[in-house]
């Protein structure tokens, strides 16, 4: 687990118009942990991923892959470092279909050049439909992504997210929308992906942090208001009062 | 901003009776030249008019086919095409004012008239090397293509889209043809350049060379086709299509959306320039007028009403509206900007992918 | 201060006639005797100042004088033959021409000018100031003196002024010379400086205070250049702002992208051609029609923008490329009814009287009325327009639904209704900014073409959705155009303007003005 990266957010502040969405976050992601993070809305959970992924530029604060400063780095500049991004409402290409959406994210030369003399080989075409199994999609191959229901598209871009094989997945709310059996299918994929990886999850599912079962950092207000297991932070007297009610 | 959603194998076979189409529109074009040379009584007799005027429509379906490229699949809405065409067009002036040589009016060995008549002493540099055809040819694909790349790089680069890049392109053409309207540029200024004689030992204004150059278009347009169909059938195809839908989540799989669409506006304007380049010689005429944004936005409306995001449907598009133009501006010249006015609406509201679009309505 | 003017100016239409009349007499002795003699009592005649001298000078300069062998002086006029003296009809026979040489034409060229500064004419005093400044010679100070202290007429006077201060510098005494220096000096005059120049050369004693006059002169035209350009940028600016106004409701507030904008100021444009014709008959009226035509254009221009959003713009919301072409689409068919109905040429709008001529600010700074009053204008009807936004009930809504239009509805707002009614806010301004333009360009069906691309270039320079930045955009670009022109020339200067803005935009593609927030995301 050595040669992996880790993730280092310090004092990361995000300001706009006067309203702090981070406030003096700090967080350490360690290579291979899966890391869940919950929050009330407007935490800045969300945020906190833009600002990893280059879509926001942070007013304060460092923000480190292994060495690399992600600060200056534009988006496609830090997928192409490893780091890997499912949306909270999930996005994708709707005029393309299930099996060419996999095929854009599979990892492989990104430049104009390269995509024009592509060609999918078996090995490619071997993966791509490894993974339209896991997620279970593989009837639905030729369809356009652009009439998927909800809880389909939300698997079609965690499809997208593991075809990247990225070191860092961040993971936006990803069983919203998601069956019981699907939600505990996708805890369950997680945990097998970390290990290798390293995974951040943003729910706001507790159950499903609870069968993730790792470190859970509770966000409020732009930053860090909890930290540790998940029975630790239910039992958090601030977290219970902001977050979790009762 | 989702396209036709279709299933994909009737889709398939639709796309494959609009190529057979395509082919059969292609051969016919290909034997005008040829029915031209009957006798005038014959009943297959193409008169030369209906020839030359087909020779700057299959011009204008490359300019088309270039937009679609740009705009269809990259999103780009580029209403500076007609800056392209134009730069590829008097590139192709340069090189033809040069062959003229010392059968100007003033009869001056190397200066065209409008030099001699403006007080030149010598050639400017810029214009060096232009009495040679393959230079020439050259600067035909290079001038635009630097042009797209300038252009296309700053404003890329700088994330502007949508409608600011439209007007962007727009001020770009507006800027050149002011630039083009002075004397002092050394392009000709109000009058461009005229009064062409040959083409590589091939004197114009036999029907010879004009079939020659009908020939050229035409070859031009199908490789023009098959270099588009190629790059849109292929992974950088599918990348494009996805930048014009999604371009932010293009960039969070790692793709530099900038050089992806740097390299089809490139390529779009290069294709344009070489639909000028064809176009000069068969109408025998360039001026600053080319460039005017009204020309652009026209050929916007070619590819849109035959139906943007399918290379058929740009050709079949640029077709259609020049063949309506020619005839209603003889029949009735008062009406055509109505009806081109009308074509801009109703395509917009009520066929938004065009008449490509209504055939696939038809055949499902 | 009046006293001394009014006696003076007493004097001398008290002495000048009792003293001249003895002068004009004894002043024709010789004429026409021989070309020496014929000169001398020219020159005898101009120093007199005796308005009787003028007639006959100038028949002499035309060749109809006469003269009988006894001497007897005789004028041909249109009229017939008259004797010189008595005014008397007279016979011609025997009579022969005054003859004239070079020295005799010099002599009358300078004495018409001196009498002529007499005149009751203004224009020949005018032409009289013009001929003594180029002849410049210090005989004329004594006569320049009495002329300017009985002039009235602003415009003589400086002239007058400017002659007298050249003929001192021709004067031989170093006092009167230094006098002219300093009164050149004070001048912002082109011609005055290219005197001192001259004068430099030939009066070395003096060459210091003439250097120093020089630069005087050189930094008051500086500034007044300066001024003029600033003027011609303010006036472009308030073209550009008057055009784009509208649009900066349209497109900036709302997002919508008009690309008929320019035919909804052409057909501002075309309504007040259509007020003056209507009011042509109406004495009343008529001279109202261009004011009267500012509420008419607003009217139509918005009734037509209404139309437009309701039938066709609110079916493509959300799709920018499209509702461009289709709004590009309607301009060309706007323009084309236009030229159906009133023809391709251009047509004439009279301006009204206060809107013509030229205003001269305090250090000879040329402003033309019409372009002063554009200004004006163009100043107001953005101060409206803020209003309007900012201060009713109308803005208040506006502002709602355009920011948050699915709260806006729940609160009771009809959203689609004020989506038109914005529209047509916005397309009444561009109507308004047609009635000012047609005073300063053709009104013709493509009046509009050349503005919508200047227009968007200035609100989306500016920042789109601030008006503010509008403004500054508007005037910004107008004065750094007119600021290139002198040396890049007019095309060349707007290619320059038109790629700055592209590279600017480029670099801040929010503008100057930008908005912040998730808003400016979308
Ligand atoms: N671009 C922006 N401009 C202005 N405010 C923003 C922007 N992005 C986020 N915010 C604000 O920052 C705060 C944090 O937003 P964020 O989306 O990160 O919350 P979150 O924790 O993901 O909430 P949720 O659980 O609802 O997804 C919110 O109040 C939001 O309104
Ligand atoms: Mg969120």
């Amino acid at each position: 687990m050595s040669e992996g990266r880790r993730l280092y957010l310090d004092g990361v502040s995000v300001v706009f118009d006067g309203f702090r969405a981070l406030n003096n976050l700090s967080l350490i992601v360690e290579p291979g942990e899966l890391r869940s993070v919950i929050g009330p809305n407007g935490a800045g959970k969300t945020t906190m991923m833009d600002v990893i992924t280059g879509k926001t530029r942070p007013t304060a604060g460092k923000v480190l892959f292994g060495e690399t400063d992600l600060t200056r780095m534009d988006e496609a500049g830090i997928a192409n470092l490893g780091i890997g991004r499912k949306f909270q409402k999930p996005t994708m290409f709707d005029a393309l279909t299930v099996f060419e959406n996999l095929e854009l994210a599979l990892k492989a030369p990104r430049g104009p050049i390269a995509c024009l003399r592509w060609k999918l080989n078996g090995e490619a075409r071997t993966r791509i439909e490894q993974t339209m199994a896991e997620i279970g999609l593989t009837e639905r191959a030729q369809d356009l992504a652009g009439i998927l229901s909800h809880g389909q598209r939300q698997w079609l871009e965690i499809g997208m997210l593991l075809m990247q094989d990225p070191e860092l997945l961040l993971v936006d709310e990803p069983v919203a929308g998601m069956t019981d059996s699907e939600t505990e299918h996708t805890a369950a994929l997680l945990v097998r992906i970390a290990g290798r990886r390293s995974v951040v999850v943003v729910e706001h599912d507790l159950e499903f942090v609870r069968a993730l079962g790792r470190r859970v950092t509770v966000l409020c207000d732009g930053s860090v208001l909890s930290e540790g297991s998940i029975d630790h932070v239910q039992n958090d007297q601030r977290v219970i009062e902001v977050y979790l009610g009762r | 901003m989702s396209l036709a959603v279709a299933p994909p194998v009737a889709d398939a076979r639709l796309r494959l009776g609009l190529r057979a189409g395509l082919g059969i529109f292609v051969l016919l074009l290909g034997i005008m030249p040829l029915l031209n040379l009957l006798p005038v009584t014959h009943p297959l007799h193409v008169s030369d008019f209906l020839v030359s005027v087909t020779g700057k429509w299959i011009c204008y379906a490359i300019l088309a086919l270039s937009l679609d490229l740009a705009w269809g699949y990259a999103g780009i809405l580029s209403l500076g095409h007609g800056a392209f065409f134009a730069l590829g067009g008097y590139a192709m002036g340069m090189h033809l004012m040069r062959l003229i040589g010392p059968r100007g009016v003033y009869g001056h060995p190397v200066l065209p008239d409008f030099m001699v008549f403006l007080g030149y002493q010598e050639l400017p540099w810029y214009w060096l090397g232009f009495d040679s055809f393959p230079f020439a040819m050259l600067m035909v694909l290079l001038v635009p293509g630097m042009l797209a790349l300038i252009v296309g790089f700053l404003s890329f680069r700088s994330r502007i889209t949508g409608v600011y890049l439209s007007i962007l392109t727009q001020a770009m053409t507006f800027a050149l043809m002011l630039a083009f309207f002075r004397n002092d540029m050394g392009f000709g200024g109000n009058n461009g350049f005229t009064d062409f004689k040959e083409l590589l030992g091939f004197a114009l204004n036999t029907s010879a060379a004009r079939a020659g150059l009908f020939y050229a278009s035409l070859v031009a347009l199908v490789l023009s086709f098959l270099i588009c169909l190629r790059l849109t059938r292929s992974k950088y195809g599918r990348v494009l299509t996805a930048i014009r839908d999604a371009e932010s989540r293009v960039r969070f799989l790692g793709y530099n959306t900038t050089s992806h669409k740097l390299f089809a506006f490139v390529l779009s304007a290069m294709l344009a320039g070489l639909a000028g380049a064809l176009y000069v010689p068969q109408v025998g005429i360039i001026n600053p007028g080319e460039f005017s944004p009204a020309n652009s936005i026209e050929a916007v409306i070619w590819v849109a009403v035959g139906g943007r995001g399918t290379l058929v449907g740009a050709v079949l598009g640029a077709f259609t509206v020049n063949g309506l133009k020619t005839w209603l501006t003889s029949a009735a010249p008062d009406l055509w900007l109505f009806v081109l006015g009308a074509l801009f609406v109703a395509v917009t509201l009520f066929l938004p992918k065009g008449l490509i679009g209504l055939i696939k309505g038809r055949v499902q | 201060m009046k006293h001394p003017v009014l006696i003076l100016l007493l004097l001398c239409a008290l002495a000048l006639p009792a003293r001249a009349q003895d002068a004009f007499t004894a002043g024709l002795t010789g004429l026409g005797t021989g070309f020496n003699q014929t000169a001398e009592a020219v020159d005898r005649l101009g120093a007199s100042g005796d308005p009787r001298a003028l007639p006959l000078l100038r028949a002499l300069a035309d060749g109809r004088l006469l003269r009988q062998a006894d001497g007897t002086l005789l004028i041909r006029g249109d009229a017939g033959v008259q004797d010189a003296l008595t005014n008397a009809a007279a016979e011609a026979a025997g009579a022969e021409p005054v003859r004239l040489n070079n020295r005799v034409r010099v002599a009358l060229r300078g004495a018409l000018g001196r009498l002529q500064l007499v005149s009751p004419d203004p224009a020949d005093r005018q032409a009289a100031a013009e001929a003594v400044f180029r002849s410049r010679s210090a005989e004329n100070v004594p006569l320049l003196d009495a002329a300017l202290a009985r002039e009235t007429v602003p415009a003589i006077r400086a002239r007058l002024a400017l002659a007298l201060a050249a003929s001192r510098l021709m004067a031989d005494d170093p006092q009167n010379k230094l006098l002219g220096v300093t009164a050149l000096g004070a001048t912002s005059s082109p011609e005055a400086r290219a005197v001192l120049l001259e004068a430099r050369a030939t009066n070395p004693a003096i060459a210091a205070q003439i250097e120093e006059a020089v630069a005087a002169i050189d930094q008051r035209l500086a500034v007044r250049r300066a001024a003029e350009t600033l003027f011609q940028g303010l006036s472009l600016g308030s073209v550009l702002l008057l055009a784009a106004l509208g649009l900066a409701v349209t497109f900036g507030v709302m997002g919508v992208i008009n690309m008929a904008h320019g035919e909804f100021v052409m057909l501002g444009a075309y309504t007040t051609f259509i007020v003056q014709e209507a009011l042509r008959g109406i004495p009343m009226l008529a001279p109202w029609s261009l004011p009267l035509a500012v509420p008419a254009a607003f009217l139509v221009t918005a009734a037509c923008g209404a139309a437009m959003e309701r039938g066709l713009i609110r079916h493509l919301y959300g799709r920018p490329l499209e509702t461009l072409l289709m709004t590009f689409g309607v301009g060309m068919m706007i323009q084309q009814s236009v030229r159906l109905a009133f023809g391709a040429q251009n047509r004439e709008i009279i301006s009204p009287p206060w809107m013509q001529g030229t205003l001269m600010l305090p250090g000879e700074i040329a402003v033309t009325q019409n372009r002063l009053w554009i200004l004006v204008f163009s100043l107001v009807i953005l101060g409206l327009t803020v209003a309007a936004i900012r201060f009713t009930r109308f803005g208040l809504e506006m502002r709602a639904v355009t920011q948050k239009r699915a709260i806006a509805a729940s609160m009771g707002i009809r959203t689609g209704h004020m989506d038109a009614l914005t529209f047509a806010f916005g397309s009444g301004i561009a109507g308004i900014a047609g009635v000012a333009l047609s005073q300063i360009d053709n009104v013709s069906p493509n009046l509009g073409t050349g503005y919508i691309i200047d227009s968007f270039l200035v609100v989306v320079f500016g920042g789109v959705g601030s008006l503010a930045g509008t403004l500054v955009g508007a005037f910004g670009l107008g004065i750094i155009n007119k600021i290139l022109e002198p040396w890049a020339g007019a095309v060349l200067a707007k290619v320059f303007v038109l790629v700055a803005a592209m590279l600017f935009i480029q670099r801040k593609p929010r503008g100057l003005f930008a908005q912040k927030g998730r808003a400016a995301e979308a």
